[in-house]
């Protein structure tokens, strides 16, 4: 394995975590991410930014979040202690809102007065359109047809904020396709427009700076655990669509090597191609929307249709640090089910009077597959990265038999 | 084109690319060669390979070539196309719905190629590429007759291609947004002809064009001796004369492949695309003698 301290000094100056990330976009938008990079390079030594950041993500989020005991489901599991790691408590739902603040900020120092943005479950469009309110950006959200529909309520919320929700119907319209039309914007509208990607994918210097913007849960999650319990967890646990929430626990952990961490992707329905959206379950490595990484394609090389019953996950490709992190040994990837996800999601309700984000479930069904291999002296920390109260419908429908 | 104050240091120097161009030659640089004794402009054509079949391509390619194409640019279709407007998207779609893989566009180059000699150069994204093998792929290419690859998501920074053996061109973008200090670097990397995006977006049929082409094709004419040809948005004769007149080679795309699209089944598609074409073949070579750069 690489040396610990050396794998959270990545990626390189280019962008690369090894053979994975880089740039590969078109000419036209070369300028416009080598801009934010040295933009983002000098904000993030910036003393004045970082206050200011820290302060929206306490004041306008509502940081610090708990890292809750979540006493009857580590009873009903008897195995180990499992913590909760609250981001579902954040402002507007999930952590995708202290990347947006952080893009924000960025977009203002650039000079930028648009924002335009992907979204799957409608969490960082909500997010998006939530720090566009609040510093007077035009706001415009790509959201696949089939996500505006499984997401009706994240929709209106956008809407409510004053963002423009435009549908994609291409392809399988979903995540993939939100991304290849806010790419197009982006191209079309470089000058005045940043674009707010809202995961921890894409080109440099995306996938490290919305880890960066996301390590405040893995660093809170680190000193509340040492003050519970005077000691490091065993074991992280984090659902990876593209990544973002999983990166953002564990990066402040990668140099504690006693701490396992595993992130877990949707499994959908199965994993035969278009089931599922498992890319380090029979994906393989190659190049889409900027970055190079694990993803699912065929052998020509055409991306594959995905499924996951959560819109978050339902995506074809992982972000390039998680392939690398896999690559070296640093953590390991498993999936969930859409039935298992299902379970969880109610047992997680019940027992603990939480609701969780069905891409989130995706952790805590981990959890209950795999506590009881564990010691009952054993820690463990969910991340619990968003709340379920967008997923209420799309539940209801697949328990009475009519969810896909 | 963009000038950073910190990136316009350097600027103005004639590059050395002819040089590395020099190792190459193949149908791309004998056909600028002649269409500059004719003192001709240059006409490109894309389409979507496989659209709206594979032995349809074959068909189609010759006929554009008879209708009096110089260049043929092929579009070797990928799921995801993010540079690409609507037009193509559909054709890449209608494409893989056919059964386009990249081995089976090699084999339609094939049969191009042994019925005519006009340059082909392969339009993709990386993945397919990447998947296929870059190395086996120029060579598979090559002996395929295709003379150029373009790679619309790989700029010169990514250093992925194998190292250059074969007498494939590898053809790059310039965009608006590109700054002269990356400008130099692009150039160098270059062979066979300068793809000059014409405006900031994608690929698709507009109603004016940009006003800086003229200003910015000026500007990549003080790093390189390469022929430069400008795509994205043209569409109509008008609009390919005025851009005859500021570059070497006109190229139209997504109205060709809308057509494609419209009139696929239909038996006189042939006819449809010939009065499509010559007109706009026309405009270009309408355009006044190249500006000789030396």
């Amino acid at each position: 394995m690489q040396e610990s301290s050396e794998l959270s000094q990545l990626p390189d100056i280019d962008g690369h975590f090894g053979p994975y990330g880089g740039v590969f976009v078109p000419e036209t938008l070369m300028p416009a991410v080598r801009q934010l990079a040295d933009e983002y390079d000098i904000a993030r030594h910036d003393i004045g930014f970082q206050n200011e950041f820290s302060s929206l993500l306490s004041t306008f989020c509502g940081r610090p979040t708990p890292l809750y005991f979540a006493e009857r489901l580590s009873e009903k599991l008897c195995g180990p202690r499992i913590y909760l790691k609250r981001e579902d408590l954040l402002h507007t739902g999930a952590h995708k809102i202290n990347n947006a603040v952080g893009q924000i900020l960025l977009a203002k120092r650039m000079g930028k007065t648009r924002v335009i943005a992907e979204t799957g479950a409608g969490q960082h469009g909500v997010a998006t359109a939530t720090v566009a309110a609040r510093f007077g950006f035009e706001c415009v959200i790509y959201m696949g047809k089939v996500d505006m529909e499984r997401q009706s309520l994240n929709v209106a919320r956008m809407e409510f904020l004053g963002a423009k929700v435009v549908p994609v119907t291409a392809g399988q319209a979903t995540l993939k396709e939100a991304i290849n039309e806010a790419m197009r914007d982006w191209v079309t509208n470089v000058r005045s427009t940043h674009y707010l990607l809202g995961t921890a994918y894409g080109p440099h210097p995306y996938p490290m700076m919305v880890r960066d913007f996301h390590r405040v849960i893995g660093e809170e999650a680190r000193r509340q655990i040492l003050e519970k319990e005077k000691r490091l967890p065993d074991l992280l646990v984090a659902c990876v669509g593209g990544g973002s929430n999983a990166i953002g626990l564990f990066h402040a952990f990668l140099k504690d090597e006693q701490v396992r961490m595993v992130g877990v992707e949707a499994g959908g329905r199965g994993l035969t191609p278009g089931n599922h959206a498992a890319r380090f379950q029979g994906g393989k490595l190659g190049i889409l929307q900027g970055t190079k990484t694990y993803l699912l394609a065929d052998e020509d090389g055409q991306i594959q249709l995905t499924h996951s019953v959560s819109a978050g996950l339902d995506y074809a490709a992982v972000g390039p640090e998680h392939s690398y992190l896999r690559d070296v040994g640093r953590a390991e990837y498993d999936y969930a089910s859409d039935d298992d996800v299902i379970a969880a999601f109610l047992s997680l309700s019940r027992l603990e009077g939480i609701i969780p984000a069905l891409e989130s479930t995706h952790a805590v069904s981990y959890i209950m597959k795999h506590a009881k291999e564990m010691l009952s002296d054993q820690i463990i920390i969910v991340n619990l990265s968003g709340r379920g109260d967008k997923d209420v419908q799309q539940v209801a429908q697949y328990r009475a038999g009519s969810g896909t | 084109m963009s000038k950073s104050s910190r990136e316009a240091k350097g600027a103005g120097q004639r590059s050395q690319a002819p040089l590395m161009n020099a190792s190459i030659q193949n149908r791309i640089d004998t056909t600028f060669t002649a269409l500059r004794e004719r003192k001709e402009k240059a006409f490109m054509a894309y389409i979507t390979g496989g659209d709206p079949d594979l032995p349809r391509t074959v068909h189609i390619a010759l006929a554009l070539a008879r209708s009096g194409v110089d260049f043929l640019e092929i579009g070797i279709p990928f799921s995801d196309p993010l540079a690409d407007g609507v037009a193509n998207q559909l054709g890449a779609q209608r494409a893989l719905a056919a059964g386009a893989t990249v081995p089976k566009l090699l084999t339609v180059i094939h049969q191009i190629r042994e019925q005519s000699p006009i340059p082909i150069i392969l339009y993709s994204y990386l993945n397919p590429i990447f998947q296929f093998g870059f190395s086996r792929f120029q060579d598979e290419a090559l002996s395929a007759g295709a003379d150029g690859l373009l790679l619309l998501d790989l700029p010169p920074d990514e250093k992925l291609l194998p190292d250059r053996t074969q007498k494939l061109h590898r053809i790059r973008l310039v965009a608006p947004t590109t700054s002269e200090v990356r400008l130099s670097r692009i150039v160098a990397d270059a062979s066979g002809f300068i793809y000059y995006v014409s405006r900031e977006g994608v690929t698709g049929e507009r109603t004016d064009i940009s006003a800086t082409i003229a200003e910015n094709v000026a500007t990549i004419r003080k790093y390189t001796s390469l022929p430069i040809a400008v795509g994205f948005g043209i569409s109509n004769p008008e609009q390919a004369l005025k851009i005859a007149q500021m570059a070497d080679a006109v190229v139209v795309g997504s109205a060709i492949v809308r057509r494609i699209g419209e009139f696929g089944e239909a038996p006189d598609l042939i006819e449809r695309l010939d009065r499509l074409v010559r007109p706009l073949v026309t405009a270009v070579k309408s355009a006044p003698e190249l500006t000789v750069h030396a």
